[in-house]
């Protein structure tokens, strides 16, 4: 049963073909990406890692290690994380390492992840972390709502934390598990972007439910992106999270936005990933490239466990 | 009449049974020249995937008791007595006579029973208490090198395979092999048989394919800890060298090896695949 105001958005952006974006992000998993552009997708992804830590068990010293990490990933020719990913209280430990280093602080906020908290909490929460030093707030959208169909309601609190953020980058995170059709991940993706600003993102997961980020999820996100961009001119960025492990797994989110949204959001103002064992298999396998041997992973320094 | 059902031979690694990441397979004609087989022609990434898969399952491995790494390994010999007379028309297709491929299983059988035995019993042999001149009580132990490489011999396809992977993961160590190339077909029998002895997914994993595609990888992947292979000349040179820049130990084995002499049961091949970790606990009065 669709709601009637879902029904009317969807009628509006239109529906998915379900079996048409299955097959083609099968393709993407086909495409033989080899030396030169397999070493620049490589990096590339590097470069727009959000280095993740969001545990329970996250300390001081566990935030600073992961820093370390994102400054410096391995010895020779590789790029800096795009930012690091951290809770609202680790955001002030963050920011004495990479501030003004060039990569940023990204804080979930707004009562990560399930975001069952009174509205007043969250935009404080999330007001806070600004003020401690956040260059990006990554806020839930209320899935309860959605899924009741009070729409408004929804996009009404988007609004409330772009205004909360000020100078901040906002990434909203649809938790496209919970969302459970691709209709509804498109039509939550419209209901972010018409009133995000420009170079804002939205963001498939919490990494924190069974299902992550897949290139299906993430194809219909790009698609709704591109549908917006030609409607509006809005340029609207994109982040998947959770689930993406392996540095093929990478080039292929990668090949996707390159034949989705073509070279101007091939970088890390435009496209991210949430992860955090991403980046150690990223090294290797530049480092593979670079030797010409496949790499033990203890070559690697460790960052964090994570998702 | 009834329409005869072919088997496709594929790879055990990871626990599943795979064909070639490349597709590419190589004919296995039986001893008379008539086509038998289709049999995978494994890669370098097919290696690098099998490494992978060894990761995995290595800790696991190690940290079993060693008792249940001998009732595991004994019931590998169960499942290959109980197959083993298909097993030994699977040595029969490089020309082998029925005899001859008795022999080879029956002695693989024994070979098997043999480290099976060996696998709670080896520390004993291999560990020490060690006399130092300071209140200390010192003992050495000893631990898995982790993954290992293994290059089976072209003749003797069952037992020689089966003399290399078995002092290795009687250790705790996780293996990839690769099986003879002009007689594969008993490895992929073998790898059934590993596949119903509880013997963990990706602790041994065995590959078929051309060695000259694979050898360097074997040599220089650091994640591969070991290589045991029966590889002499040039492809000894290989080796050696891929090892010394990944630091990792190379056991050669010559080719005319007789693999049913009895030196090879001992704990001493155990040992290789081993490493020593010396303690020194203090000691009061």
């Amino acid at each position: 049963m669709t709601r009637p105001a879902l029904r009317r958005l969807l009628d509006e952006i239109g529906t998915v073909d379900a079996v048409g974006i299955e097959e083609r992000v099968a393709n993407y998993t086909t495409r033989s990406i080899k030396k030169g552009s397999k070493v620049f997708g490589l990096k590339l992804a590097a470069s727009m890692v959000d280095l993740t830590t969001l545990e329970g068990k996250d300390t001081p010293g566990k935030v600073a290690s992961l820093c370390q990490k994102a400054l410096a990933p391995h010895e020779g020719d590789v790029p800096r994380v795009a930012a690091v990913c951290v809770y609202p209280s680790m955001v002030k430990h963050a920011a004495k390492h990479v501030k003004g280093s060039g990569v940023k602080i990204a804080s979930v906020a707004t009562a990560f992840p399930s975001g069952q908290a009174p509205l007043k909490t969250r935009l404080a929460e999330v007001r806070q972390a600004v003020a401690d030093g956040a260059d990006e707030i990554d806020m839930v959208i209320n899935r309860g709502a959605f899924l009741e169909g009070e729409l408004e309601i929804v996009q009404e609190e988007i609004v409330q934390v772009v205004e909360a953020c000020g100078e901040a980058t906002l990434k909203v995170i649809l938790e496209t598990s919970e969302l459970e059709t691709y209709d509804h991940i498109r039509a939550a993706s419209f209901l972010a972007m018409r009133v995000l600003r420009p170079g804002d993102f939205i963001k498939t997961s919490t990494g924190k439910t069974s299902a992550n980020a897949t290139l299906g999820n993430n194809q219909v996100m790009i698609e709704a992106i591109r549908d917006f961009y030609l409607a509006t001119g809005t340029e609207i960025a994109m982040k998947p999270a959770g689930g993406i492990r392996t540095a093929k797994q990478a080039l292929q989110f990668l090949i996707a936005v390159k034949e989705t949204l073509g070279d101007a959001w091939l970088n890390n103002r435009r496209y991210r990933f949430g992860a955090s064992s991403l980046l150690n298999d990223l090294l290797r396998q530049l480092e593979t490239q670079r030797t010409g041997a496949y790499q033990a992973p203890w070559t690697f320094s460790d960052d964090s466990s994570g998702y | 009449m009834s329409l005869k059902i072919t088997k496709t031979p594929k790879c055990y690694v990871g626990g599943a049974f795979i064909r070639s990441e490349s597709g590419r397979v190589f004919e296995l004609k039986d001893a008379g020249g008539t086509f038998y087989a289709n049999v995978p022609r494994c890669t370098k990434k097919d290696l690098r995937n099998a490494v992978e898969a060894a990761a995995k399952a290595g800790a696991g491995w190690a940290k079993r008791t060693p008792y249940n790494r001998a009732q595991i390994l004994y019931r590998l010999a169960e499942m290959l007595e109980a197959r083993a007379a298909e097993m030994a028309e699977a040595v029969m297709l490089d020309g082998s006579t029925k005899t001859q491929a008795d022999t080879e299983v029956t002695a693989s059988i024994g070979r098997i029973v043999h480290f099976a035995g060996w696998a709670d019993k080896y520390e004993q042999v291999l560990g020490s208490v060690n006399p130092v001149a300071s209140p200390h009580f010192n003992f050495t132990l000893t631990e898995p090198v982790g993954i290992v490489g293994v290059l089976a011999p072209e003749n003797a396809s069952l037992l020689g395979l089966v003399t290399l992977v078995l002092p290795v993961i009687t250790a705790g160590n996780a293996v990839v092999a690769l099986a003879s190339r002009k007689a594969p077909y008993p490895s992929i029998l073998l790898g059934e048989m590993l596949a119903t002895s509880d013997l963990p997914g990706g602790v041994v994993n065995l590959l078929t394919g051309d060695r000259k595609e694979m050898l360097a990888t074997f040599a220089t992947h650091e994640h591969v800890r070991a290589v045991s292979a029966v590889a002499e000349g040039e492809d000894a040179v290989t080796l050696q060298r891929g090892a010394a820049e990944s630091v990792k130990r190379v056991k050669l084995h010559e080719v005319k090896t007789d693999w049913f002499s009895e030196k090879h049961e001992s704990p001493y091949a155990i040992r290789d695949f081993t490493e020593a970790k010396t303690v020194w606990h203090p000691v009061g009065n």
